[in-house]
């Protein structure tokens, strides 16, 4: 079968064109050794099917990140039948840099001029044969979002893919050429293939090149001796650099004709500036990044949606839900439930209906009390029907920062946290892997592969997991929904909203720490292009989520699966292997007791009654994966209590508050050991898939010492908010302060320590 | 007037004279179009002043201060 590989700078549209091309075909996954995502499909239109892989999108084809080595070692040593060269029409300039670079290998290469659509709508045109004149391959001119022309563009690229093509390069100075020939004849002598790349290459003083063909560097060493350039001198890379550009503009500004008089168009604003204006304005930028992202979980996950509850209720107006089957779904007594808890509440109820019906055939056929029923129930459908409760809202999160990342704001965001991200020692480029944690720690750790620097890397990866995932929501409402009932707090989203402020708290801090000891360094150059805005793609979206969605029912049927009925039979069994009639008997509980001891410090210890231990076992298979731990809490909730009416409540709420409100009684946990646990749950090592892929991105042997800080600063962060939530009780002040103190103290101790040693290391090094 | 791009005022207007710095740095700068006779505008600054956003061969780039002092610039007056 044929290859097209795909190449373009990031936001050319290449990603749309991969999916309108292969459709249903596309398979995503992992380039071999490095983590940067592959995706190929099928294109299936053609007399022949045609294989098309998506490079990543690159602005050059010289290093900086692993995906510019991805890119160019594809097309060298993969040889891709035909390269499909993504080039965005609304800014031919920068784009076609890299095609010059791709015009220098000997691979057939067809031009894509994309967004053509939205260059027409504003009134220019594009005369592609001057284009394809000028570059000697076919040009066609498409709209991968209209998916217009695309049938044109592979038939040209199949054409194309018939017939070898030699490279050619742009570069025009005199005695640059000449070397450049030398150099491609030295390279032919050695039975280097591209030899016009690589001898480009070559000359630019490339990294790779360099290293690759040291033999050959004389030479041009040799030549640098007697160039000198009037405006340049012997600064050969900036001269080819340069000598591109002005070829692109030579060249083809004549290609577009506008509408609009280019100096017009520079004073008159675009929809873009405008919106650029309020986003990032000097105040309100940060301001209304603020806001988006309070907004962003108010709307997946409150209760009171909108505050309506108090505006109805200033007018005198009754909520009309009272009574109706769509209380609950749509209205608790809390208000009006916002669109994520609406999905959430939706497939809830569906759930609880089908554990019903299952528990009433199965009582029905085999009897009252038969351990069967109680696996299939209480172990299999609650624990697993838990986890895939959360799923929409999951997806929800999932839509808003797609959204934000599509519409080009995530970028923006970068902009105007830069500064601040500095301070710790890390780019503004860092926040994005670091925000997509709150969806999910996987992909916000694979998305860490654009940070160039790797230390910056390691640390990004290391506190990705404190920006609370999606995963680890169900234990935040949970246990603080189950806290506030308990305790008679009215605001649960508070909670939810300043726990997540404290992992964003704790990562900051850690990160100083990581980047003042074990990973020094400054921040990486932050050199980033700002898109345009435009509307989010509701297709790519889709296709996105289906993924993500994908990718957590699977893990939900598989590992999560698992060790739910392994919890169910630990604490169901002892170790004779007969079922237990009270779970204090059960293996679980004695592997709880074990351990619970070391929870002490963090409020959810030995402090608490004999089945205090539940908290130790739901944060030891939160270790597994982090819906587990409110799954624990019903699966247990179940067993501990013995009143039927009350199991049916547990079991009948899958958001795990009535467990955890059981549990609170039960073992007589303070509100500040509740919050303590969360902090544990949010802080410690992160689930399976997410370990898995920490290593995997992460440099061989930091690893270990990454799961070692997990531990270490879930413990101690974790013991820090339990002492300190515990001034705040008049019965436990008297301990609570003084410690609070000592622990503010050794911190200080500790910076300082940093401080003097670092200092003193600079002075001996100098 | 010779300028470096971390001293412009917004809305100011340069020619690239000169790019300095090193390795990938400096490559990356040239990738982006960063390239001696580029014409830079000034655009904006991000709220706390840095980093900078410029104009640059039809595009929208974001550099920080540190970056931008490496770019040497000829002022264009007729603004």
């Amino acid at each position: 079968m044929k290859r097209f590989a795909l190449a373009g700078n990031p936001n050319c549209g290449k990603t749309t064109l991969f999916n309108n091309l292969t459709g249903s075909t596309a398979h995503v996954g992992n380039w071999p050794g490095v983590t940067v995502e592959k995706k190929d499909g099928v294109y299936k239109k053609l007399e022949e099917n045609i294989a098309i892989i998506d490079l990543p999108g690159i602005y050059s084809l010289s290093p900086y990140t692993n995906e510019e080595v991805i890119s160019r070692n594809y097309i060298l040593d993969e040889k891709p039948d035909c390269v499909i060269n993504i080039v965005d029409a609304t800014n031919l300039e920068r784009n076609l840099y890299l095609t010059t670079q791709l015009l220098e290998i000997d691979v057939p290469v067809v031009i894509a001029i994309n967004m053509m659509d939205v260059l027409e709508k504003a009134g220019d045109t594009l005369d592609e044969k001057l284009l394809q004149e000028k570059l000697g391959v076919p040009v066609v001119k498409i709209s991968a979002l209209e998916e217009s022309n695309l049938k044109e563009l592979m038939e040209a690229a199949y054409n194309a893919s018939k017939s070898p093509r030699q490279g050619h390069t742009i570069v025009y100075n005199k005695d640059l050429k000449h070397l450049i020939g030398d150099v491609t004849i030295a390279f032919k002598g050695k039975n280097v293939e591209n030899p016009l790349f690589h001898a480009v290459k070559l000359v630019e003083n490339d990294e790779i090149e360099s290293k690759m063909h040291e033999d050959l560097l004389p030479m041009v060493e040799e030549f640098k001796k007697t160039f000198n350039d009037e405006t340049f001198g012997d600064d050969i890379e900036a001269i080819i650099a340069d000598e591109r550009y002005n070829y692109i503009s030579d060249n083809f500004s004549s290609a577009i004709t506008r509408h609009v008089e280019e100096e017009e168009s520079k004073v008159k604003e675009t929809k873009s500036d405008r919106i650029d204006k309020v986003l990032t304005h000097k105040v309100w930028g940060l301001v209304i990044f603020a806001a988006i992202l309070f907004l962003v979980f108010h709307l997946t996950f409150s209760e009171n949606f909108l505050f309506l509850k108090q505006a109805f209720e200033a007018n005198g107006v009754a909520p009309c839900f009272e009574g109706t089957i769509y209380e609950g779904l749509f209205w608790t007594d809390a208000g009006i439930n916002s669109p994520g808890v609406i999905l959430f509440n939706f497939f809830d109820m569906s759930f609880s209906a089908i554990i019903d019906a299952v528990n009433g055939a199965m009582v029905g056929a085999l009897g009252d009390g038969h351990w069967l029923t109680g696996f299939i129930c209480d172990g299999v459908l609650s624990g697993l029907f838990a986890i895939l409760g959360f799923l929409p809202q999951i997806l929800v999160l999932f839509l808003f920062f797609s959204i934000m990342e599509d519409t080009g704001y995530m970028a923006r965001v970068a902009f105007i946290l830069d500064r601040i991200f500095r301070k710790f020692g890390l780019s503004g480029r860092a926040f994005i892997p670091m925000i997509m944690g709150f969806g999910c720690s996987v992909p916000a750790m694979i998305n860490t592969r654009t940070l160039a620097d790797e230390n910056e890397k390691i640390s990004t990866i290391r506190v990705i997991p404190f920006f609370s995932c999606g995963a680890k929501l169900p234990i935040l409402v949970a246990i603080a929904g189950g806290a506030c009932e308990v305790f008679g707090f009215a605001h649960v989203d508070l909670i939810t909203y300043l726990m997540y402020v404290f992992g964003v708290v704790v990562a900051i801090v850690a990160v100083l720490f990581l980047r003042h000891t074990t990973l020094k360094g400054d921040a990486a150059p932050f050199i980033m292009e700002l898109p345009q805005y435009h509307w989010p793609q509701f297709k790519a979206l889709m296709i996105h989520l289906w993924d993500k969605a994908k990718h957590f029912v699977k893990k939900a049927f598989t590992i999560i699966l698992a060790s739910t009925i392994v919890i169910w039979f630990l604490s169901n069994f002892g170790w004779n292997w007969q079922m237990v009639d009270s779970m204090q008997d059960s293996i679980l509980a004695s592997i709880g007791m074990f351990i619970q001891p070391l929870f002490t410090p963090l409020g959810f210890g030995s402090l608490l009654s004999p089945i205090g231990w539940v908290f130790a076992v739901a944060a030891i298979t939160g270790l597994i994966a982090k819906e587990n731990v409110i799954a624990t809490f019903i699966t247990l909730g179940a067993v501990a209590v013995s009143d039927p009416a009350i199991i049916e409540a547990i079991e009948a709420d899958e958001e795990g508050i009535t467990a955890v409100v059981q549990m609170i009684n039960a073992t007589g946990i303070s509100w500040q050991g509740c919050i303590a646990f969360i902090a544990f749950n949010m802080l410690t090592i992160p689930c399976f898939a997410a370990c898995a892929t920490a290593k995997a991105e992460l440099k061989k042997g930091t690893f270990k010492y990454t799961l070692l800080f997990w531990i270490i600063t879930s413990y101690i962060g974790s013991c820090f908010v339990y002492v300190f939530l515990s001034c705040f009780d008049v019965n436990t002040l008297a301990w609570a302060l003084p410690v609070t103190l000592g622990l503010i103290i050794a911190g200080v101790i500790t910076v300082v320590g940093i401080r003097v040693y670092n200092k003193k290391k600079n002075v001996a090094r100098a | 007037m010779l300028k470096r791009l971390d001293e412009f005022k917004i809305g100011e207007t340069g020619l690239i004279k000169k790019v300095e710095g090193e390795g990938r740095l400096r490559r990356r700068l040239f990738d982006m179009g960063v390239t001696p006779g580029a014409t830079v505008y000034l655009r904006k600054k991000a709220p706390l002043g840095d980093p900078l956003e410029v104009t640059i061969r039809g595009y929208e780039l974001t550099l920080r201060k540190s970056e931008a002092c490496l770019v040497v610039l000829e002022v264009k007056e007729d603004q």
